[in-house]
């Protein structure tokens, strides 16, 4: 189907979600706002510790206050889980070691927050300090205590070293090699909506657990309950609550979602856990805090010859999605400007600080800022505009990477050129007034993984469908709504493939007894993967009503259109019937009017370890334009406009797609300009700032005007060609205002967040005749493991590792 | 808000009961005398349209209005409201039609997750109660305490911006460039 977009009656409309009423009176029902009967209320005690063994403890004084109805400790769930196959290093509550301030250790459960809170002080814990990790670098000088007894060596948790043709090569060939080092600092999702869960259990014979949770993948929280509760996933139902934000922060299984499960099956009463938003920043998985290294060969006209790129991330307490958060740092340098040779190697520390995880980009927005800051570099050293150096080299379409990631349609060029026209580039590049600059950046991100979490034949998304005879049709998915629109997305597909309204759609998501599995709202793979599984259910329930409906009107099925929620003639559009009285005759023929549908990603021509990472049906790509101001004398920057051009490939709701372009720009601004992660790493490592007040955001005062150019380089993988828009558009903005700091005041602030006393001491520096800069000056020493060679597709390579390559022999499924 | 009358001493485990106008209607509840407005309108009067970001007065996901003025309901006693005018998310639409505010929300995506929209709601319905025509930035400084994490507040300006001038008659729609981008 996916017609010409002159066909198209709903896909490509600015509509209102589905959801906009609820959400605009109150009426949609979070997490916290689940009350059941005879609840009781569970807290959770957290480690005061970074790093400690658990010696003793003591819950009897806890048990005894009235009103406490149960008490739980670790070894009442001994079973460990994480989100990823490889790093199954989380327990419920911590059993025998604390790794981090904030670490789950006890939990009651009392007839009200007030007497669960005061039984927590009640639990008596004995703890033996050991050293603590504060950082990185620290991590990799100090292998011992090992914060965990897996992993790649000492303290480091992931080594990867993979090599595409000879980078030595390359760099001869260059007439230009550049090295640079850059920092990113860690941040947090920070959603409004605190993380809450309530769980009911319906003891035997029925032995059902349910579980409300405000969770962006119920499948995984499924998955986990299962395993660490030892029920049959067949007695479990989950079910995610609207998410109030999400941006990956809330993608993991967590402890407080198992432990009131357990709470619930102990005491048969349901029981709510509502995080404080201190607890929030204690879940965290957030960005990795990421130093990166990159050198890079280019030729005269900026062609690169060669790209050799390091990464080192502070990975926090535990594993997380931190072994696909560091193939990330490395998968997408390749898929912007044609990269012929390219190295990447990629470390993962653990370290004593709440664990990171994916946050919006997930393990990307680090080295792109890093790329784009050190192109503007070579732009200038070549004497050339940085645009037009972009645009010199991009990725053709349709092409493989030299890291095998295959790429479909590619809009960068059309984005380049509306941020260069519409924000006045030529104009104003290099040629404002001291303290005003302008700069430039890029980006690309993958709309889906194109491996699951989980390697497994089966779909990565699901669809049901039911027509019922009065006209509407309802729609199962086990999609997220978080927010973003994927419950619009649905409705508004099968609305255009039946020719319906899209509020004559009720949508049923989130619900794992209900719906279908659909992996959850992670990594910009829902608009793809939800919308083709619904285009194939949607038109398998259209042949089923256009044959009964062709039957009655005596014409070809194939003359038959659907719009206007009717079924009529193309030629003669009069001769027709409504759409109920179609499905009547379906229904009456055939029984109930049910299908389904399913998506599976393209197989990835990458076969090497590790070609899990990276590979997407499709990459959307995005171009910014940064103005700021810069105060001298305070270093203060401000960020008047952007703007930004992201190629979506084809608004599904046009409506929505401004709202994640405008959204992940903003978030972009919060991290370029304010948002950090810190933690007094010379006292306990305690999180500085774990409030909404300390932890510094941008509010409607710090926000800048945007101008967005939408651009639709449809791509055939995509449902109607549409793109990914919800976490690309983010990606961009940090390298653009870092470049442009450095257009208004001649000062490289090699870091983010680009805070005012960082550039107040390059500007001091480039006072006293210093290096005008202020970031990172050296990537500690690693034993990186032997290379993984995987020569590049124009090299003759078939996409697998040349034989004998790559340092351990034990093969680990790399998941993504 | 200057007119708390707290008669003491209060039994810990006593509830205290109050009367309020809630939604323009008159009520009475009773409820632990510790509790904060959030509280009492969450949990003792089921209205969970008021939400909560961080229960300390910092992200203004919780702001209703009392006496026509927006406040942080996880900062105000619940006793402190007796005999006040109380209005929630709840009681902004009328008779079965939203409140041109939540139609302009609705129309713009300015609620994507939602969750802190019905304090920008009541903080936009203030403002326009007192200024018929605010500026960008006017609208900009009467939402500056709240917090949105999805929108990147551009939307919920357009929105303040679109209802406002429904609200003074006009037959105003919302622009292309804010629908389908700049072309």
């Amino acid at each position: 189907m996916a017609g010409a977009r002159d066909s198209l009656r709903v896909v490509g409309k600015a509509l209102r979600k589905v959801d906009a009423t609820a959400k605009v009176v109150g009426a949609t029902k979070f997490a916290d706002d689940v009350a059941l009967p005879r609840m009781l209320y569970a807290k959770l005690l957290r480690s005061p510790h970074p790093h400690a063994r658990i010696l003793r403890i003591d819950t009897s004084r806890a048990v005894a206050l009235a009103g406490v109805k149960a008490v739980l400790t670790g070894k009442d769930l001994p079973i460990p889980f994480g989100i990823l196959p490889v790093s199954q290093d989380e327990h419920a509550l911590a059993l025998d070691k604390v790794r981090f301030v904030g670490d789950p250790v006890a939990a009651v459960a009392a007839g009200s927050e007030e007497t669960a809170t005061a039984a927590l002080e009640l639990i008596d814990v004995t703890y033996e300090a050991l050293r603590p990790v504060t950082d990185a670098a620290d991590a990799v000088a100090h292998p011992e205590p090992r914060i965990h007894d897996y992993g790649d060596g000492g303290n480091l948790h992931k080594l990867i070293d993979l090599e595409f043709g000879d980078v030595a090569e390359g760099f001869a060939e260059a007439d230009l090699v550049r090295e640079d080092l850059l920092f990113f600092e860690g941040s947090t999702h920070l959603p409004m909506e605190q993380h809450a869960a309530v769980a009911d259990w319906s003891p035997p014979p029925d032995g059902k657990l349910t579980l409300w949770s405000s969770t962006q993948t119920p499948h995984y929280v499924h998955r986990a309950l299962a395993k660490v509760l030892e029920l049959s996933p067949a007695k479990i139902r989950v079910i995610a609550t609207p998410n109030g934000g999400g941006f990956g922060g809330k993608s993991d299984p967590f402890s407080h979602e198992i432990v009131v499960a357990k709470l619930a099956m102990l005491t048969g009463r349901p029981v709510k856990i509502t995080l404080t938003r201190e607890e929030v920043f204690y879940c965290h998985r957030g960005r990795h805090p990421t130093l990166m290294w990159v050198k890079t060969g280019v030729k005269k006209d900026g062609a690169i010859t060669a790209m050799h790129f390091k990464s080192l991330l502070d990975g926090g307490g535990y594993g997380s999605y931190g072994v696909a958060s560091t193939y990330y740092t490395g998968a997408l340098q390749t898929v912007t400007y044609h990269v012929p040779r390219y190295k990447f190697q990629g470390a993962r520390a653990f370290t004593n600080k709440p664990p990171c995880g994916p946050k919006r980009g997930h393990g990307t927005p680090q080295p792109r800022f890093a790329l784009e800051v050190h192109i503007d570099k070579i732009a200038e050293q070549l004497g050339m505009d940085p645009a037009e150096l972009r645009l010199k080299h991009l990725v053709p379409p349709n092409s493989l990477t030299a890291n095998w990631l295959r790429i479909g349609s590619m809009g960068l060029g059309p984005c380049i050129h509306k941020v260069v026209e519409g924000s006045g580039w030529k104009e104003k590049f290099r040629k404002l007034p001291p303290g005003k600059g302008i700069g430039l950046a890029c980006s690309s991100y993958i709309t889906g993984a194109g491996l699951a979490i989980y390697w497994n034949p089966m779909p990565h998304s699901g669809v049901q469908l039911k027509c019922d005879r009065g006209g509407g049709v309802t729609v199962f998915c086990g999609s997220t709504e978080i927010g973003q629109g994927s419950d619009s997305i649905l409705a508004m597909i099968v609305a255009e493939v039946l020719g319906v309204d899209p509020f004559d759609i009720a949508i049923v998501t989130g619900d794992t007894d209900l719906t279908p599995v659909d992996l959850g709202s992670y990594s910009s793979r829902v608009t793809l993967m939800t919308g083709n599984a619904a285009i194939q259910a949607a038109e398998r329930a259209r042949d089923i009503i256009a044959s009964h409906a062709a039957r009655k009107l005596a014409l070809p099925a194939e003359r038959l259109a659907f719009a206007e929620r009717r079924v009529f003639d193309v030629e003669n559009p009069a001769r027709g019937l409504t759409f109920a009285e179609a499905v009547q005759l379906a229904e009456a023929a055939e029984g109930t009017v049910g299908t389904v549908g399913s998506y599976t990603p393209p197989p990835s021509p990458g076969r090497y370890r590790g070609a899990g990472v990276g590979p997407s049906p499709a990459y959307s790509y995005s171009a910014c334009v940064a103005e700021v101001d810069v105060d001298p004398a305070t270093g203060i920057v401000r960020v008047p406009r952007i703007f930004i051009a992201h190629d979506v490939g084809r608004s599904i709701n046009a409506a929505t797609v401004m709202g994640q372009i405008e959204g992940s720009v903003y978030m972009g601004l919060g991290e370029a300009l304010m948002e950090e992660m810190a933690y007094r790493g010379n006292r306990n490592v305690v999180h500085k700032i774990p409030s909404l007040l300390e932890y510094k955001s941008p509010t409607t005062l710090e926000m800048c005007d945007v101008v967005t150019y939408v651009v639709e380089d449809p791509d055939p993988n995509g449902p109607f060609g549409a793109k990914e828009c919800g976490q690309g558009p983010l990606l961009p903005v940090p390298p653009a205002v870092a470049n442009a700091v450095y257009d208004a005041v001649g000062v490289r602030i090699d870091e983010v967040p680009i805070t005012p006393e960082k550039v107040f001491k390059a500007l001091r520096r480039k006072a006293k005749g210093e290096a005008a800069r202020y970031g990172p000056t050296a990537f500690p020493d690693i034993v990186w493991p032997e290379p993984t060679r995987v020569p590049p597709p124009w090299e003759g390579g078939d996409g697998k590792a040349a034989e004998g390559s790559g340092g351990r022999a034990k093969t680990v499924k790399v998941p993504v | 808000m200057d007119r708390i009358k707290i008669t003491f001493p209060i039994m810990p485990d006593a509830k205290a009961k109050i009367a309020l106008e809630l939604n323009d209607e008159p009520v009475e509840v009773a409820f632990a005398p510790h509790k904060t407005l959030l509280e009492v309108l969450r949990e003792d009067l089921a209205l969970t349209g008021t939400k909560h970001g961080c229960e300390l007065g910092e992200c203004g996901t919780c702001a209703v209005l009392v006496d026509g003025r927006p406040v942080l309901s996880c900062l105000v006693l619940g006793l402190a409201c007796a005999g006040h005018r109380v209005k929630t998310v709840e009681g902004m639409a009328e008779g079965g039609r939203l409140h041109p505010l939540q139609d302009a929300f609705a129309e713009l995506g300015a609620a994507q997750c939602g969750y802190c929209t019905p304090a920008f709601l009541l903080a936009a319905e203030a403002l326009l109660a007192a200024n018929r025509r605010p500026t960008r930035d006017e609208i900009k400084q009467a939402l500056a305490g709240n917090l949105c994490r999805c929108t990147g507040y551009i939307k919920i300006y357009e929105a303040v911006e679109l209802a406002a001038a429904r609200m003074r008659g006009e037959r105003a729609v919302p622009s292309e460039e804010s629908l389908y981008g700049r072309r």
